[in-house]
């Protein structure tokens, strides 16, 4: 263990942290917990309701997973996990019910099947029952954060275009009510608020970051083609220069 | 003969009318990670077929005559999930001890039915919406139909979208979503069907 504290790079926790955001955002890259994202982003506060409990649930069982790792057999790790993680999502649910009923009805049965969101059990069988609490934390809190900014950006789309604007305070009511119309009543999609359009949304999404990764990788093999030709044409230009310098030395 | 009818609607209803997958979202996972082919997709309809039937004539006697009078009907949630678990690994030893053939299409697919929200989903909201238990099965047969029903048609269309000439962006998961959302706008018309009773 303290040998590979030593080996340990500097900027592990930086990284650890940024790549549950990008890199390998759970919803957009790995495409796990999709249930949630198509069912639970018609507004964008349902959204960020969802990702703050699946971030409290997954931040709460990576540490326990992280803290029993030695004790739990290799055997009937999966059994342990899952209840682990039913666990704290019957606590989260209880206390969603007694101070945001609001979020707990606009949730309704999806708080429950957070216990089998494939990214919680995904990240205890892969990361936190290899690790230490710490690292365990920083990896929930990054992949938490991203799968809430994928909630969010889906939802974004879908009430902006579905309901023509954003309105806040309806769920968490602690905020004052405010909303904030864009696109003039009468000339909203409402299918954006249906299913078909959750599905469209997330579809289009895809393919836009399908379209940047592939834009990106052609530029790279455009750039190392031309690295290529320029290097073959040195080589050429240094062979004739050398044969061009043998024959002067003729 | 009147239950008997009720019994059908109710059926239909979950199956086409609210489809788990296309308007409930229920199972969305193995929707689009095992559609690839024909022949998974059917495996796997008919696995949660088996599981979700059991999981709802299991956990519906568990949580009136054993959480309620136990007075935890707060801990169902964890019950559930550990019936489910318990459950995919029996079914699992005994289509293995009884027929062999039947395990070799469905075995791989069992050990994803544990994290599939459709069985959990289903155990859940029939016991958050307090169905009788005839309701109950109804709706767990209905679900499971309903979610077999679409998944092989899924595929059948993404085996077709494979060879078929999509933008490049577009290729793989994108056009299936696409396509899945063409699906919603289609059992959308089914909305009117029935008025749910």
């Amino acid at each position: 263990m303290e040998v590979k504290k030593m080996k340990r790079e500097k900027g592990y926790t930086r990284k650890n942290f940024l790549k549950g955001i990008v890199i390998e955002n759970p919803l957009f890259v790995s495409i796990l917990g999709t249930c949630p994202a198509l069912a639970t982003t018609k507004s964008i506060e349902a959204a960020i309701g969802m990702g703050l409990l699946f971030t409290i649930v997954l931040i709460c069982s990576n540490m326990l997973v992280s803290l029993l790792r030695k004790l739990i057999p290799e055997e009937i790790r999966t059994p342990a996990y899952i209840v682990i993680i039913a666990t704290f999502v019957t606590i989260v649910k209880m206390f969603t019910n007694a101070f945001l009923s609001e979020l707990y009805s606009t949730l309704g049965v999806f708080i429950s099947l957070i216990v089998v969101n494939c990214i919680v059990l995904g990240r205890a069988e892969a990361y936190a029952s290899k690790n230490n609490v710490f690292d365990s934390l920083i990896d929930a809190l990054g992949m938490g954060l991203g799968y809430m900014l994928a909630l969010i950006t889906m939802a974004f789309f879908r009430e902006l275009l579905g309901l023509g604007g954003f309105t806040f305070g309806k769920i968490f009511q602690f905020i004052p009510l405010t909303t904030l119309q864009i696109i003039p009543k009468g000339y909203e999609i409402k299918m954006f608020q249906t299913p078909a359009g959750a599905f469209i949304v997330f579809g289009l999404i895809l393919a836009v970051l399908a379209f940047i990764k592939n834009r990106k990788a052609e530029l790279k093999a455009n750039i190392e083609k031309r690295e290529k030709i320029r290097k073959a044409q040195e080589a050429k230009e240094a062979a004739l220069k050398a044969a061009v310098n043998n024959g002067g030395n003729k | 003969m009147n239950m008997f009818i009720a019994f059908l609607l109710a059926i239909i209803t979950s199956m086409l009318v609210d489809n788990v997958v296309l308007s409930r979202f229920y199972g969305i996972c193995p929707f689009l990670g095992v559609s690839k082919k024909v022949k998974s997709s059917l495996g796997m309809g008919v696995a949660v077929v088996f599981v979700i039937i059991l999981a709802t004539v299991i956990c519906w006697p568990l949580y009136n005559y054993v959480l309620v009078p136990a007075g935890i009907p707060y801990l169902d949630t964890v019950a559930y999930i550990l019936v489910i678990a318990s459950l995919v690994q029996l079914v699992g030893l005994f289509i293995k001890k009884y027929s062999p053939g039947l395990y070799k299409t469905l075995g791989i697919y069992l050990p994803l039915i544990t994290t599939n929200c459709a069985v959990l989903g289903v155990a859940q909201s029939n016991t958050d919406q307090g169905l009788g238990f005839v309701e109950s099965l109804a709706n767990g047969l209905g679900t499971s139909v309903g979610f077999l029903l679409i998944i092989v048609v899924f595929s059948c269309i993404r085996v077709r979208l494979e060879s078929s000439n999509t933008p490049k962006a577009f290729k793989g998961l994108p056009i299936a979503l696409i396509t899945a959302a063409i699906m919603a706008i289609a059992f959308m018309g089914l909305q009117g069907l029935f008025v749910r009773g």
